[in-house]
């Protein structure tokens, strides 16, 4: 089994990488860009398992370690 | 006034910071490697600067889940004082043992410079030796320095004077919120500070202007 964990920083939270990311798609001409935020994905492989405990285990996998839930969100994905 | 300083592959200001410790404390720190469990019985913990782990993940979060860690949060919940300078400062927020977070510098760059810091809460063991509102210069070295709590959290840390040191009147080099450059946990036995106290305390570094940290803590502690 496979899951996807994207984990994204929290509305509010300044993001510099993605302003210097805008910045440069704009430098390079595309247009019409109202925003850009820079995130991470993790691509975790599972032993087989029940898919709703796979979930609940990656969930507690992004409370300790994945992702800094003082600015970040997650999702999680089975794949 | 006895001592232990935390190693971490990647850490490299340890030697800056036993040489500091032994310096003024007058007695050698001991050292713990990140996978020991046990850590001797010392007044101070200290985690200092450098790139744990690579700063893989996120600076700092592979540290504060490391088994030495875990001996520190105890200790720390005891009473010992535990202080975490730069990378520091970040394992101790990847911990939870402060809040907040450090994130990139507002202007994306490493930063190495010295700059001038302002004592707001000269009433903490980490701080007692300087005068309330003192400016000294202390030297940053941090790509990752830009201190980040939510509103609420932001609040609750002002309101307590939980705010030792900020970055003095438009000199925030990282964009930090309210120029915070180190807070101490609601208890006040735990500090991190971003800027590098330790890399100014003689002549030879030009200045010891940091050295007045250290003093508050061997005043405070000393057993």
């Amino acid at each position: 089994m496979k899951a996807r964990v994207t984990v994204t920083l929290k509305n509010g939270v300044l993001d510099p990488q993605g302003k210097a990311i805008e910045g440069a798609l704009g430098a390079l001409g595309f247009g019409g860009i109202g925003g850009v935020r820079q995130g991470k994905v993790f691509d975790i492989e599972l032993s087989d398992r029940d898919a709703a405990k796979a979930r609940e285990e990656i969930a507690a996998m992004c409370e300790k370690l994945l992702a800094n839930t003082v600015i970040e969100n997650y999702a999680i994905e089975i794949l | 006034m006895k001592s232990a300083v935390i190693l971490c592959p990647g850490l490299n200001r340890d030697r800056d910071m036993l040489y500091a410790l032994e310096t003024i404390t007058g007695s050698k720190p001991a050292t713990v490697w990140h996978t020991d469990t046990d850590i001797p019985d010392v007044d101070l913990i200290v985690i200092p600067g450098g790139f744990s782990y690579g700063d893989y993940l996120r600076c700092g979060a592979i540290a504060a889940r490391s088994p030495v860690l875990q001996t520190v949060i105890e200790r720390a919940a005891k009473g010992v004082h535990v202080l975490g300078v730069c990378n520091g400062f970040q394992i101790l927020t990847e911990a939870g043992l402060l809040p907040g977070a450090l994130m990139r510098n507002a202007g994306l760059k490493f930063i190495c410079k010295e700059v001038q810091l302002k004592t707001v809460n000269a009433r903490t063991a980490f701080s007692n030796a300087f005068k309330e509102g003192e400016v000294w210069r202390c030297p940053i070295a941090h790509h990752d320095g830009n201190y980040f709590a939510d509103a609420e959290t932001l609040k609750a840390i002002e309101d307590n004077g939980q705010v030792v040191f900020r970055y003095a009147d438009g000199q925030n080099p990282n964009g930090s919120l309210n120029d915070i450059a180190g807070i101490v946990n609601a208890k006040g036995n735990v500090l991190g500070m971003m800027p590098h106290p330790e890399n100014l305390i003689e002549d030879l570094q030009g200045g010891s202007d940091g050295r007045k940290l250290f003093e508050s803590l061997v005043g405070q502690l000393v057993a």
